[in-house]
C-alpha cells in the first residue's frame, strides 16, 4: 500500500475542462477507512463473538483451508446471517444516499441539495406510515414506501412542470411543496392511528433492524443501476458544473443529463429509503466533506462519497446497535449526532470551496 | 341505586336491559353497600384529587383500562361513552373520542358528570375544568397494587365500594392460587416482543412484573437506563441470548405476526424457544393494560411457564 499519488498534471487529455483523476492517496485512504469499519463491524457486537473465532469463521471461507474453533451453529446465524448482511445493506445504502446527494447537488447547483429533496422521502414515508396503520405484510412495507417514493417524485416533476418553466428552481419549489402536502396527509394519518405512532416514528428514524441477506437481494440491483448511472455522468456533472449556457455551447445536452441523474438518484434513493427508512445528513455531510478535502470534481467527489458513504453508514450503525446495548438506536439518530459537528470541523478548516 | 338507573335509563335504554340482567342480582346477593356510598366525596390525592358533589350518572372515560375497570366494578351502565381503543367488554359505548388528542367540545358533547383518562394531553383537565366537569387521572399502573388502588378509587368515585372491594378480593386470590403452583427453580428468560421492530419490555415495568411473578426474567434487563423500560433490542441480541420462551403481541389477523414469521426471520431458526415451540402469541390490548384483565394474562404466563417445565 505504498503507491505513490499520481502528479496531478497528465497532459492527454482535450476536453475544454482541466482533465481531474481520483488521485492515488484518496482511493487507498478511503479504501482503507471502508475495510477498517467493516471488519470492526464484523467483530462487534451486542453478542460479544469473540474476535479469534469470527477471523477462524472468515478465513475458512478460503477454499483449501478448514480450521477447527470457529463459533458455535447460533453464533455462526448471528455473524453470517444478522451482521453480515446488515453491513452489506448499510454499504449499499451509504453509499446510494452520498453519490446521489453529490449528484442532486450538481444537478440543482445547490450545495443542500439532498437526496429527499424532490419529495421522495415525504412520498416514501406517506406510503410505508399507510402500509404500517393499515397491518399490511411487514414484508411488503418496502415496496410500498419504494411506491411512494417514486410517486412522490414523480408528483413533483409534474407539477413543476404543469407551472411552467424548465429552470431547477421550479422543480426544487414544487419539491417543497408535494414533501409539506404529503407530509400532512401523512401526520394526519398518524394522528388517526395513534397506536401504531411508535412503529412508524421508528420506520422515520431509519433502521437496519430487520436486515436479512433479502433485503440486500431487494435493493441490489436497484442501487447497482443508480450508482453506475451517475459515476457514468461524473464528467458531464463537471461540464454542467461551469452553467447551463456553457455546457450547451461545449455540446453538452444539459437537460438530458440532469434528467438522468435525477432519474438514478431518485430510484436508487426511494430504494435505500424503502428498506432502511429516513436516514438523514449523509446525502448531505459525505458529499461536502468529500468536496472540501479532496476537490470539486465530480470524477473525483462521486467515487470517492460512494466509499466513504459507505464507511460512514457502516460506522454509523456500528455505534448506534452497540451505544446502549442490548438496546438500540436508530441510526439516523446517529448519522446526524455525529455528521453535523463533524461536518462543522471540516467546514471551519478548509473554508467553504461551494 | 334506584334513583340513578331511572335517570341513566332514559339515554341508555339498550345498555339498561343488558345491565340490569347482569348485575342488579349479583349486587344485591352479595350486599353491596352501593346505595349506602356517600356523595360528595373527594377522589385520589395530591393535585389528582377531584371532588364529586353526587354520584355520577354520565361517565365519559377516555381511557380503555378504565372502561374495562368501570365494568367489572358494576358502573357499566353509569358509562355514556368511552374512547375509541375501549373495546372490552363487548357492551362498552365505544365512541370515536381519543384519549391521546381528547376534543374537549366533543366529549362535552355527551354531557359528562365525570371524565376518566389515564394522561392530560393538550391541558384536557384544566380545559374541563372550566366548564366545571370534574377529571380524574388514572395514569398507567407501575404495580400490580396500583391497579388494585385504582379499582377501589373507581368504585369509591361511582358509587360501588363494595364490588370494586370483591374484584380486588377476586383478582388476589386467583393470582394466589396461580403462584402457589409455579415450579420451582431458577427463573427462565422471555422476549416479549411489543414490535416488529423488537421493541421489548424489561422487568421493572407494570408487564415486566408479571412475568416475573410466573417465575421469568426478560432477556432486556442487560439493558442500560438510558435505553428506558421499553427498549428496542437487535435481532442479535435475542439471538445469543436464546430466551427459553418468546411472547408476541404484534400478532392479529390483518398482516400481524405469526409464529411462521418470527421461525422465518434470518437466523431465528437457531433458537431453542422457535426450535421446541415455546413461541406465545398474547393479546395486545390485555398486554398493555393495568385493569382486571391481568390475571387473564397471567394465567397464559404461568401455563407457557408450566408447559416449559412440568410442575413437580
Amino acid at each position: 500500500m505504498t503507491t505513490p499519488s499520481s502528479p496531478p498534471t497528465q497532459t492527454e487529455d482535450t476536453t475544454p475542462l482541466r482533465p481531474v483523476r481520483l488521485p492515488w492517496r484518496w482511493l487507498v485512504g478511503s479504501v482503507g477507512l471502508l475495510v477498517t469499519t467493516v471488519l470492526i463491524a464484523m467483530a462487534v457486537g451486542p453478542a460479544g463473538l469473540p474476535a479469534s473465532a469470527i477471523a477462524i469463521e472468515i478465513v475458512n471461507y478460503v477454499p483449501g483451508i478448514d480450521v477447527d474453533g470457529g463459533l458455535s451453529e447460533l453464533e455462526s446465524a448471528v455473524l453470517w446471517e444478522l451482521r453480515a448482511p446488515r453491513i452489506v445493506l448499510a454499504m449499499l445504502v451509504g453509499a446510494m444516499l452520498a453519490v446521489a446527494g453529490a449528484g442532486y447537488q450538481g444537478v440543482f447547483r445547490n450545495p443542500l441539495a439532498d437526496p429527499y429533496l424532490l419529495g421522495v422521502a415525504a412520498g416514501a414515508g406517506l406510503g410505508a406510515t399507510l402500509a404500517i396503520v393499515n397491518d399490511v405484510d411487514q414484508n411488503l412495507v418496502p415496496v410500498i414506501a419504494f411506491v411512494g417514493g417514486t410517486a412522490g417524485v414523480a408528483a413533483t416533476y409534474a407539477l413543476g412542470r404543469g407551472v411552467g418553466g424548465r429552470d431547477t428552481n421550479t422543480l426544487i419549489l414544487a419539491g417543497v411543496a408535494v414533501a409539506a402536502f404529503l407530509t400532512a396527509v401523512q401526520t394526519y394519518v398518524n394522528q388517526r392511528n395513534t397506536d401504531s405512532l411508535r412503529e412508524v416514528y421508528g420506520w422515520i428514524l431509519g433502521r437496519f433492524l430487520t436486515a436479512g441477506w433479502h433485503d440486500v437481494l431487494i435493493v441490489l440491483p436497484y442501487i447497482v443501476v443508480a450508482l453506475a448511472v451517475i459515476l457514468a455522468h461524473r464528467r458531464l456533472l463537471d461540464v454542467l458544473s461551469v452553467g447551463q449556457n456553457e455546457a450547451g455551447s461545449l455540446g453538452v445536452p444539459a437537460a438530458r443529463v440532469r434528467l438522468v441523474v435525477v432519474l438514478a438518484a431518485t430510484l436508487g434513493t426511494a430504494a435505500a429509503v424503502a428498506v432502511s427508512g429516513l436516514i438523514g445528513f449523509v446525502g448531505i455531510v459525505v458529499p461536502h466533506i468529500v468536496r472540501m478535502l479532496a476537490g470539486a470534481s465530480y470524477r473525483v467527489v462521486l467515487p470517492l462519497a460512494a466509499i466513504v458513504g459507505a464507511a460512514f453508514l457502516v460506522g454509523a450503525d456500528l455505534i448506534a446497535r452497540t451505544i446502549v446495548a442490548p438496546g438500540e438506536l436508530p441510526v439516523g439518530v446517529v448519522t446526524a449526532f455525529i455528521g453535523a459537528p463533524f461536518f462543522t470541523l471540516v467546514l471551519r478548516t478548509s473554508g467553504s470551496r461551494w | 341505586m334506584k334513583r340513578s338507573l331511572t335517570l341513566a335509563g332514559l339515554v341508555l335504554a339498550p345498555f339498561l336491559l343488558l345491565a340490569c340482567g347482569d348485575e342488579d342480582p349479583e349486587s344485591t346477593s352479595a350486599g353491596a353497600p352501593s346505595d349506602s356510598a356517600s356523595f360528595p366525596v373527594t377522589v385520589g390525592s395530591g393535585k389528582n384529587a377531584v371532588e364529586l358533589e353526587s354520584q355520577p350518572e354520565q361517565i365519559v372515560s377516555l381511557s380503555p383500562t378504565a372502561t374495562e375497570m368501570l365494568f367489572a366494578i358494576g358502573a357499566g351502565d353509569q358509562v355514556v361513552a368511552a374512547d375509541q381503543y375501549s373495546n372490552y367488554p363487548a357492551e362498552a359505548p365505544t365512541t370515536d373520542l381519543d384519549g391521546f388528542e381528547p376534543n374537549v367540545e366533543a366529549i362535552l358533547g355527551y354531557e359528562p358528570d365525570l371524565v376518566i383518562a389515564s394522561s392530560d394531553p393538550g391541558d384536557l383537565v384544566a380545559s374541563l375544568d372550566r366548564v366545571e366537569v370534574p377529571t380524574l387521572l388514572l395514569p398507567a399502573a407501575v404495580t400490580l397494587d396500583g391497579t388494585y388502588e385504582q379499582i377501589e378509587q373507581l368504585g369509591v368515585a361511582t358509587g360501588h365500594v363494595g364490588e370494586a372491594g370483591e374484584v380486588v378480593g377476586q383478582m388476589r386470590s386467583d393470582i394466589e392460587s396461580m403462584t402457589a403452583d409455579l415450579p420451582d427453580g431458577a427463573p427462565v428468560s422471555y422476549f416479549h416482543e411489543l414490535d416488529a421492530n423488537l421493541y421489548t419490555v424489561t422487568s421493572s415495568t407494570f408487564i415486566g412484573q408479571l412475568y416475573e411473578m410466573a417465575g421469568m426474567t426478560s432477556i432486556a434487563d442487560d439493558a442500560p437506563d438510558a435505553a428506558g423500560d421499553y427498549p428496542q433490542v437487535s435481532p442479535e441480541y435475542v439471538l445469543s441470548s436464546d430466551p427459553d420462551l418468546i411472547f408476541f403481541a404484534d400478532g392479529g389477523a390483518n398482516g400481524g405476526v405469526t409464529t411462521e414469521d418470527i421461525a422465518g426471520r434470518p437466523g431465528w431458526d437457531h433458537l431453542t424457544a422457535v426450535q421446541d415451540g415455546h413461541v406465545v402469541e398474547v393479546d395486545p390490548d390485555i398486554a398493555s393494560r393495568w385493569g382486571p384483565r391481568v390475571v387473564d394474562y397471567l394465567q397464559v404466563l404461568f401455563d407457557a411457564r408450566s408447559e416449559l417445565q412440568p410442575v413437580g
